[in-house]
């Protein structure tokens, strides 16, 4: 097996055992990277050259037999959204095509705490607004299963780049669906915790109450691992929750009996492809035989939540995105005769068109006269879908839904329609705007051999369950000795 | 609700954008077909329920007031577009 191929806790064994050094592994990375990246294009900046250097360092120490960390040494890419000092973070929009973030945002200390390397930063929609990549303002990332299909977003490029063996684990974010949809589409594991588990200091806002930064992983293991590492109480995120440490990897046990699993009805009608329910039924049957209980049930606001999903997150975002004017940082334009000029050619000019789009909704949403009718109304959906969660998580430990209603989609064939492109997050969006935590782990691939995600929705601080159990289902199908992305032209 | 081309106009305004006159047909038929959509929440059971505003209930946050020193300035003005003498250069904004 290529050094690639490995989970980082398989990477850790192997270096245990000192059957591989740090060097071969970044190097391996580097050579991978050269091979696969003109057919994925997942990296923004890529740093392998650099990490190599950094790799030797550290494995001098440990030759020299000082004690260093069990991560250290081992690389990881970055969304390119997560502030990261000395290297570019774009956002992949012009407006911050050259920006040198001057600090580290508090998870990339955390990463840097640890030793790890980072190992480029990765492609994305715009300011993480879309479903597909597509709307990065530089390239467009490919999905390693088929190379005419998206890689899903925003966090495109960290789930491509995952399942390309591009980077053992990255770092993605989540606002509606970022991570699991990606993570879906690309047959990968991708976690987006409970709000404030993991600060978001560093993190470009999008829309602040939505966002939190995740792992995007190979298996459910690593991304207990990585979670280990980036959650924490952080002064500097007023939003961060100040609890106990938690030690993620004991959630990886093999033991599903008892768990109660509820399946909200409502998420496999209408609009949910065959092939993807289909997929989803056998994994319900598998958790049956795995020894849970399994319980269909309702919870009737999926439109609801996707309405006001787009109301609240363009309203956050038109409010957030107001700081790029051209002064301090970011794109100026060069016509201009005055400030108020300036200000306005740099934004018509540095932001791409869905940005634009978004700002002007959330914007038309705030407006005086529209206020109540979306925004407000929107606040009170907001307790309503939080109000149905609670409910629901009192008869059941957590929810099983398909992480997209498809698979991973064409390019092209939703970048022109804005209101299709929102429907690919129906069946994420409720968790950000209740600030659960959700996983998508593979459940199979359909006829194309594409990937099928399936969605664990747990109540807040529920992770240790949902790693549980997707971990157990995750050793009972063995997806990743079964299907391997085939880069298909 | 219908939106109208001033309607939008001004909005993008508020916003500080400038719409292409080629432009602004799509962003009106995109801002309509969504709000089409988004009017859905008015059909929302939300009688007697209030608002939430964040994903978690914390208020109110205090730590204490502590001045921490940036040293790296340099970083800081190497990311404007125009700067002089240490600070962030802007256009003259009085005539």
């Amino acid at each position: 097996m290529e050094i690639t191929e490995l989970t980082v806790h398989e990477l850790q064994d192997k270096l245990k055992k000192k059957e591989i050094t740090l060097p071969e592994i970044t190097k391996a990375y580097a050579k991978r990277i050269e091979e696969k990246e003109k057919d994925v294009q997942a990296f923004l900046t890529i740093l392998a050259e650099d990490a190599e250097k950094q790799s030797t360092e550290i494995q001098q120490k440990v030759d020299k037999g000082e004690e260093i960390g069990s991560l250290a040494g081992i690389p990881i890419g970055i969304k390119d959204n997560i502030c990261t000092k000395g290297i570019k973070t774009t956002c992949a929009s012009k407006m911050l095509e050259n920006f040198v973030s001057p600090y580290d945002a508090t998870v990339m200390e955390k990463i840097k705490a640890e030793g790890m390397i980072t190992l480029g930063k990765l492609n994305m929609d715009e300011f993480a607004m879309g479903a597909s990549t597509e709307y990065s303002a530089f390239q467009k990332t490919r999905n390693p299963w088929n190379l005419n299909a998206v890689p899903g977003g925003s966090s495109g490029g960290s789930a491509a780049a995952v399942a390309a063996d591009l980077v053992p684990w990255a770092l993605g974010s989540d606002t509606g669906g970022s991570i699991r949809q990606p993570a879906s589409f690309c047959g990968v594991v991708g976690l987006k915790p409970t709000y404030g588990l993991v600060s978001r200091y560093g993190l470009v806002a999008f829309a602040s109450s939505l966002d939190q930064i995740g792992p995007i992983t190979k298996d459910v293991e690593d991304c207990a691992m990585l979670l280990n590492v980036i959650t924490g109480h952080d002064e500097k995120d007023t939003t961060s929750e100040n609890r106990e440490k938690v030690d993620y990897t004991k959630a990886i046990r093999n033991d599903v009996k008892g768990m109660r699993i509820g399946i909200p009805k409502e998420y496999f009608g209408e609009g949910i492809d065959k092939e993807v329910k289909e997929a989803l039924e056998k994994a319900i049957q598998t958790y049956q035989e795995l020894g849970a209980t399994v319980e269909e049930c309702s919870l009737d606001i999926a439109n609801y939540a996707l309405a006001t999903y787009y109301i609240i997150a363009c309203a956050e975002a038109s409010s957030n995105l107001g700081r790029f004017d051209g002064i301090r940082y970011g794109y100026r334009t060069p016509n201009y005769n005055n400030l108020k000029e300036l200000y306005r050619h740099s934004r018509s000019e540095g932001f791409g068109a869905e940005v634009k789009r978004r700002i002007i909704l959330g914007t038309y949403v705030l407006s005086s006269g529209y206020y109540d009718a979306y925004y407000k109304k929107a606040q009170q959906v907001r307790t309503l879908v939080k109000k149905e969660f609670e409910e629901a998580f009192q008869k059941y430990d957590f929810l099983l839904t398909p992480t997209a209603p498809n698979v991973a989609f064409e390019i092209g064939t939703k970048s022109n329609n804005p209101l299709e492109m929102y429907l690919a997050d129906i069946c994420t969006v409720s968790v950000n705007i209740a600030g659960l935590p959700g996983i998508s782990i593979p459940c199979g691939v359909n006829s194309k051999q594409m990937p099928i995600g399936m969605q664990l929705i747990g109540p807040k601080f529920s992770e240790e369950t949902l790693l549980q159990a997707a971990y157990t289902f995750e050793q009972k199908i063995e997806f990743r000795k079964k299907y391997r992305p085939e880069f298909k032209k | 609700m219908k939106v109208s081309r001033e309607e939008l106009l001004h909005i993008a305004k508020l916003a500080d954008l400038d719409l292409k006159e080629e432009e602004i047909d799509t962003y009106l038929n995109n801002l309509q077909d969504i709000l089409n959509f988004a009017n859905i929440v008015n059909e929302a059971p939300v009688q007697g329920l209030g608002e939430t505003f964040g994903a978690n209930d914390n208020c109110n946050v205090f730590r204490k007031d502590e001045v921490k020193v940036f040293e790296d300035n340099a970083s800081l003005l190497s990311n404007a577009p125009e700067s002089e003498r240490n600070m962030f250069k802007i256009p003259k904004v009085i005539q």
